[in-house]
Parts: structure tokens; sequence; C-alpha cells
């Protein structure tokens, strides 16, 4: 059931997708993927089915192989609390073209729902903000998310962060494509890139 | 790629030179690290480069993650390493089988050799089996002649071939550490 004033993760994803562009988008395993994948399959979607605490890493040597694109990665909570450490790494490379959405639900929502650290303890905008990532966003309305999604594409002020707090209602599951090598060449194909 | 003759240069220079090299004639751009004595030369080229980017990182699992980045978005690149992080990469060396990307990494070797320090033991003599386990292929180089031929065989078959390779540049290379001295 959806908690009074905690925001749809659907409606939130597909807010931040529905003018993407040329954006290249890395959705974190789980929910995450799922929601991109509701909001339309897309050949600059990647997404990730494992590997838990990459994401944000995979958005970084995206964004600096491909400066002249927004990169986003969209995650949860639960990867954004085991890969911490790449936010004081991708503070320091400065990708002003990188932004980073955490759907926060204060929950591991696949295996159980189980309470998570930001339940009651950590606050992802503080450590994001502490780690030298000056635009660090606490989300919790629409037009916060909408603000946050036209700020995307400007490639000259990022890198930046969001945290967006979610209901934790576990919505219809809407599976993405789990091919690895499918998800790589397409995503490469449409940057021009042939398959070696 | 292949490798070109020797030149005169080439034999005098040190290994971290040449491995510098390779990296260079493979158009290698992303070099995410965490630092190693052993790799600090290498370490200083890179950030003097005007081609690679250095990137340290807070831990070696970040790195592996950002390579399958930078390849999806067409650039190569090597993460550097001590034996000691291979461990904190396991999981994340998934990424390896499931997307075949050029994967390469460079390892110093601690916890051999004649190893004085004992905390270093458990992980050293575990990196090979843990590359291996993880579907890696690994080379080793224990002497400075062989440097050049062990990079240069394992960058061709990681950015040719997309084999997931690792080069352990072995304690006997690098030079013991002894603080009891």
């Amino acid at each position: 059931m959806s908690q009074a004033n905690l925001l749809d993760r659907r409606r939130v994803v597909a807010s931040l997708l529905a003018n993407r562009g040329g954006a290249l988008v890395v959705g974190g395993l789980g929910a995450s993927t799922n929601d991109m994948a509701a909001s339309g399959d897309h050949d600059r979607n990647f997404y990730l089915w494992g590997a838990m605490g990459g994401a944000v890493m995979i958005g970084l040597g995206l964004a600096l192989a491909q400066p002249d694109l927004p990169v986003v990665v969209i995650t949860g909570d639960g990867d954004m609390l085991m890969g911490m450490g790449s936010l004081a790494t991708v503070a320091l490379q400065k990708p002003t073209n990188l932004s980073i959405v955490v759907l926060d639900n204060e929950r591991y929502g696949e295996t159980g729902g189980q309470m998570s650290h930001t339940a009651m303890a950590a606050d992802l905008v503080g450590v994001a903000r502490a780690c030298g990532i000056a635009d660090a966003r606490a989300i919790s309305t629409l037009a916060e998310v909408e603000a946050f999604a036209k700020a995307i594409p400007d490639l000259a002020a990022g890198p930046r962060f969001a945290n967006v707090k979610i209901d934790a209602a576990n919505v219809e599951r809407i599976l993405p494509t789990r091919d690895g090598m499918f998800i790589l060449n397409r995503l490469r194909g449409s940057l021009g890139f042939t398959p070696i | 790629m292949q490798a070109s003759a020797a030149s005169t240069t080439d034999t005098a220079a040190s290994w971290p030179e040449q491995i510098f090299a390779i990296l260079q004639r493979f158009d290698v751009r992303q070099v995410p690290y965490v630092p190693d004595a052993g790799h600090s030369l290498l370490i200083q080229r890179v950030l003097g480069s005007s081609t690679m980017r250095g990137i340290p990182l807070t831990t070696e699992e970040e790195g592996v993650a950002l390579l399958l980045g930078a390849w999806t978005g067409g650039q190569r690149g090597v993460l550097l390493m001590q034996s000691s992080g291979v461990g904190n990469c396991i999981n994340m060396l998934s990424l390896t089988q499931i997307f075949r990307f050029p994967f390469l990494t460079l390892v110093t070797m601690r916890g051999e050799w004649g190893e004085f320090n004992p905390w270093q033991v458990p992980m050293g003599s575990t990196t090979q089996g843990a590359f291996e386990l993880s579907g890696v292929k690994v080379l080793r180089a224990s002497h400075r002649d062989e440097v050049r031929d062990v990079m240069q065989a394992a960058a061709a078959q990681a950015y040719n071939a997309c084999t997931p390779t690792a080069v352990l540049l072995s304690q006997r290379l690098i030079g013991a550490k002894d603080f009891t001295k």
C-alpha cells in the first residue's frame, strides 16, 4: 500500500525519462531496472541484474567516455549503500554530465522488505554532499523530480545527486532483458560502435 | 595491434615504462587504481599523461564496474591494484563473464618471495586462484626481462579478444618490503 506523502516509483522514473533525448541510463539491480523497463525499453538503457554496488561506477566510466551526452544512474538505496565510496570517487572526477538518482524506499525490496540503513539513520544526501557532490538534493515531491529531470541535459553543471523518497509498495514486475551482451552491444551500437 | 620490434630505448626502459608504453599503444584511456608502492612509477606516468585519466578508487571493485562503463562508452581501461585488493573484487568480476568486455588488470603481488608481513600472505596466496575461479586468465611476470612480453600478450588477449586477463607482477620483480631492518 502506498503511504501518504511518499512518491510512486514508477511515476518518478517516468518523469525522469520523459524527455531523455540522447541520455544513457544505467539501472541498478532490482526494482530500478523494472521501473526503467516500465517506462519503455530503449537502446540506451543499461540494465543490471547483479553486481550490487556497481551502478554508479558503471555510470562514471560511461560519463567519462561520453562527455557530450547526459548519463543518468537510477538505483536503489541498497545498491547505493553498498557502493557509497563511489560517491567520493565521482566527486573527485567531477563528471559534469553525470546525474545520480536514488529511489529510496528504505527497504531491501527484492529480498522480503527488510529495513535498510536509510530508514533510521543514514542520510545519503549528506553522504553525497560530504563526499564533494555540491548539487545533492533530498526530493519528496514530483515537482522536485521534474526540476531535477530538467537539469539532466545540462552537461556543464554536474555531477548531481538526488535521493528520492518513494513508497515501499511492491509494484507489478516488468522485467527487462537480462542478456548482458545484448544490452552492451545494443547501447554501443547506438553510439556508432561495431562489435569486435 | 602487435608488439613492434624492441627499440634501443625500450630495452633500456624500466619495466613500469615498458608497461606504460604498451598501454599507450593500445589506446588505454581510463586507469582506475588503488595505490601500491609497486605501481607508483606507472601511476605517476598515467597522471602526467594527456591521453590517460588516472582515477583513484576507494575500493578495488569500483574499478571493475568503471571499466565496464568505459567500454560501453567506447574507451579501454586498465585496473591497477595490489594482491590484497583482488579479494575485494570477487562479486564484481561477474561483470567480466556477463558482458565479455576487454578487462585487464595489473596486480602487484604481496605475500610471497620474502614477505615480512604475515597479514599479506593469505590473500597473496589465493590471488591467482581467486581470479581463475572467477573466469579471469592469469599471466605472471617474475623477472624484468619478461615484463614487456607478458604485458604485450595480456593486452593483446584482453583488448583484441575480450578475454578478461590479470597480470601478476611478482614480489620477486618488485622487491620485497622489509620494515624489520
